[in-house]
């Protein structure tokens, strides 16, 4: 058992940085980006080109991808999404912006890098081994930066400047501009804040799992599933969201597998249930 | 003056428009005339190494027939064309495709590559007359009253017991577990190989265990399956993009035992994704391997590479289906614009196999599996992995 709430653990905190980009875009903005996995593909590929391809240091590759991301995301933000927000009325045009942009991003990233599943050297080899406990060390690496990760962006959103202006921002839009905080400016940051999470997650995780051109919108989806859970556009609600869906998925893989794959059923169900129950997830913030 | 001035000015351009006409008759003279095969399969997503494989063999190949002047069949000279449908694994999108084969005229589709698209295409394909060449498996698709369908490759319920019977004899395998994506492929093949173990008398000690496709950590699902310590786990119907994550998992939870699929593999993706962990994972690959690659499979995949940059293990063998076509065409011209003068050839079909070594033979098979010759007679070769490169495990033949 102590493998299986290992896995889960370590599968939680895998997905609890996935959703984080996601949550921080979706409570600045009201914008459910549905590129995100493409971005973390984007991401992914980035590092595997510069560390697996280049062979320049693991570090450098991270840093690759995250400032790619930041540069596309605030790209993105300031050209198409803050000119659509700009003239319609409707949240809708946001949400098919996102879409149309995670279609472009499968048709480049399948031209540019191919249709294989690429994977880069370990980062660091070997495996803890203990009586009923088996943990690969890249796995142990990359949980802890993962840890690392998640206290860097709470300690930087909760404490420096960005990070209170982009909090007054998800709180009230109208009132933080008129407390003087420049709406537009922060809007591009967390948007490139977002976009860069995405990448450095994807830039990390392929270390473990490889990237390929298509999982980017199955890695949306996921990402959707834990906003849901924790609550759309709160960070507290993410994390917790990552971390409840990888017990699941961890457990009842365990528990339920003489029944085939109902465990996806299980989770499912019980998040019809509990959105029916709380629909705004365990913390978030009502729509609007 | 002037009116013979025109008069020869008019003649001048008469004369340079006649030239020209000539001109371009000659040229439409020589052009060889089109013929069109067809590809439908999924191209996209996480499947897009299947049907990319299969895409990239067939404009390889019909590059390397134009670039010598083209494909003779009866009296009449080809310039191949190969018109592509990405059908993105989705049954709705197959059969527009074969819609769109039919609106083109075409006679001769390779793909589908799932089974549920290769199920939606066949009242399209027998009602436009058209032969397709699947990469699927279940057999009523081969089986009478189904005709058009020409099965690609060797089928897991043909490679399955092949594989089980020679680890068995080989490396004293006697439990064995089974592992399947939750989609239909995976686990019409899983279903087939539990059944194929079992009647070998194989302990099967997990037959239930199943992930979603796009899954990308396989510990959880591997975790119990791993603790009941199998002789054989068999990764049924894996897609090559989740492959090397599965043996890493699985050989990272101190997994000792060896690790099978039924599915051609690329040995770059296994190098990447799993390194020195994938050594001794058995997959069934085509024409491959140097001890059995003629000079002409070894031309293919150096073209191959030179067009897209890098050449993919499963296109060993995905080569094989334009050959057949066109070698069977050959054979019975009057089944360019009839189908069923093609059927009528495939019962006695007889060709040299370009791409093995010795005298091997490209026909079709089938009769034992599906009473009825409707399968590409490849050869059943099963590797194992070891280095970055695949290496010949043995070499069967299924019919």
């Amino acid at each position: 058992m102590e493998q299986v709430i290992a896995n889960g653990l370590y599968l939680g905190a895998q997905y609890a940085l996935i959703a984080l980009g996601l949550t921080l875009i979706f409570a600045l903005m009201n914008v459910l980006n549905f590129a995100h996995g493409q971005m973390y593909v984007l991401g992914g590929f980035i590092t595997y080109t510069v560390y697996g391809q280049l062979g320049l240091p693991f570090v450098v590759a991270l840093l690759a991808s995250g400032v790619t991301l930041a540069v596309i995301g605030a790209l993105m933000e300031k050209y198409l999404f803050r000119t659509v927000i700009k003239r319609s009325h409707r949240e809708e045009s946001t949400m098919l912006l996102a879409a149309a942009t995670a279609f472009f991003f499968d048709a480049v990233m399948l031209l540019i890098f191919g249709e294989k599943q690429r994977g880069v050297p370990k980062i660091v080899k070997g495996v803890f081994n203990t009586d009923g406990l088996i943990m690969p060390y890249d796995r142990i690496a990359v949980g802890a930066l993962a840890i690392v990760f998640i206290a860097a962006f709470i300690l930087y959103m909760q404490y420096s400047k960005p990070g209170r202006a982009m909090r007054a921002l998800a709180q009230d839009r109208v009132a933080a501009q008129l407390m003087g905080v420049a709406v537009e400016r922060y809007s591009m940051i967390g948007f490139a804040m977002g976009a860069m999470l995405a990448g450095i997650v994807g830039g990390l995780l392929v270390t473990i799992t490889g990237v390929n051109s298509g999982i980017g919108g199955p890695i949306s989806i996921k990402a959707f599933m834990m906003v849901m859970i924790g609550g759309a556009g709160v960070v507290g609600g993410a994390i917790a969201g990552g971390f409840i869906l990888g017990m699941m998925e961890s457990v009842g893989l365990t528990v339920l597998r003489e029944y085939g794959d109902v465990t996806y059923l299980v989770i499912f169900a019980a998040l019809m249930v509990f959105l029916s129950i709380r629909p705004n997830g365990l913390m978030g913030k009502p729509w609007g | 003056m002037r009116t013979i001035s025109n008069m020869s000015r008019r003649a001048m351009f008469g004369v340079m428009g006649a030239a020209m006409l000539a001109a371009t008759s000659a040229t439409a003279f020589a052009e060889n005339t089109k013929l069109k095969i067809g590809f439908v399969g999924v191209t996209s997503g996480p499947a897009a190494a299947w049907g990319t494989s299969n895409v990239r063999s067939m404009q390889t190949l019909a590059a390397w027939y134009n670039e010598l002047g083209g494909v003779k069949i009866g009296e009449v000279t080809y310039d191949l064309d190969i018109v592509t449908f990405d059908d993105q694994k989705d049954p709705k999108r197959a059969i527009a495709g074969m819609e769109k084969m039919a609106q083109e005229g075409i006679h001769y589709v390779v793909g589908p590559n799932v089974d549920d698209g290769a199920a939606a295409v066949r009242p399209v394909a027998e009602a436009n007359g058209i032969i397709y060449f699947p990469y699927a498996f279940p057999k009523s698709l081969y089986e009478k009253p189904a005709s058009n369908a020409v099965l690609g490759m060797i089928a897991n319920y043909q490679s399955g017991p092949a594989i089980y019977k020679y680890l068995m004899e080989n490396k004293g395998v006697k439990k064995v577990a089974f592992v399947a994506a939750n989609e239909s492929d995976p686990l019409s093949q899983r279903d087939g190989g539990v059944a194929a173990a079992k009647a070998l008398g194989l302990e099967v000690v997990a037959q239930n265990d199943t992930y979603q496709n796009d899954t990308r950590d396989f510990s959880p699902v591997l975790t119990p399956i791993v603790a009941l310590k199998p002789d054989l786990l068999v990764l049924s119907g894996v897609a090559p993009a989740n492959a090397p994550l599965l043996i890493r998992a699985a050989r990272e939870l101190g997994y000792e035992g060896l690790i099978s699929t039924e599915t051609a593999q690329d040995a770059k993706v296994l190098e990447e994704g799993a390194g020195e962990l994938a050594n001794g994972f058995i997959s069934v690959g085509g024409a491959s391997t140097p001890e059995i690659a003629s000079d002409r499979m070894k031309e293919f995949v150096e073209r191959y590479t030179k067009m897209f940059g890098e050449y993919n293990d499963e296109s060993n063998t995905k080569v094989y289906a334009l050959d057949y076509i066109l070698e069977t065409l050959k054979a019975n011209p009057a089944a360019i614009g009839n189908v069923e003068e093609f059927k009528k050839t495939m019962d006695t079909f007889s060709a040299p196999n370009p791409y093995l070594k010795g005298d091997a033979k490209l026909t079709y098979v089938g009769s034992t599996s599906f009473g009825q010759k409707r399968q590409v007679a490849v050869p059943m070769v099963v590797n194992e992995y070891k280095d970055g490169a695949f290496q010949t495990l043995f070499v069967g033949t299924v019919d």
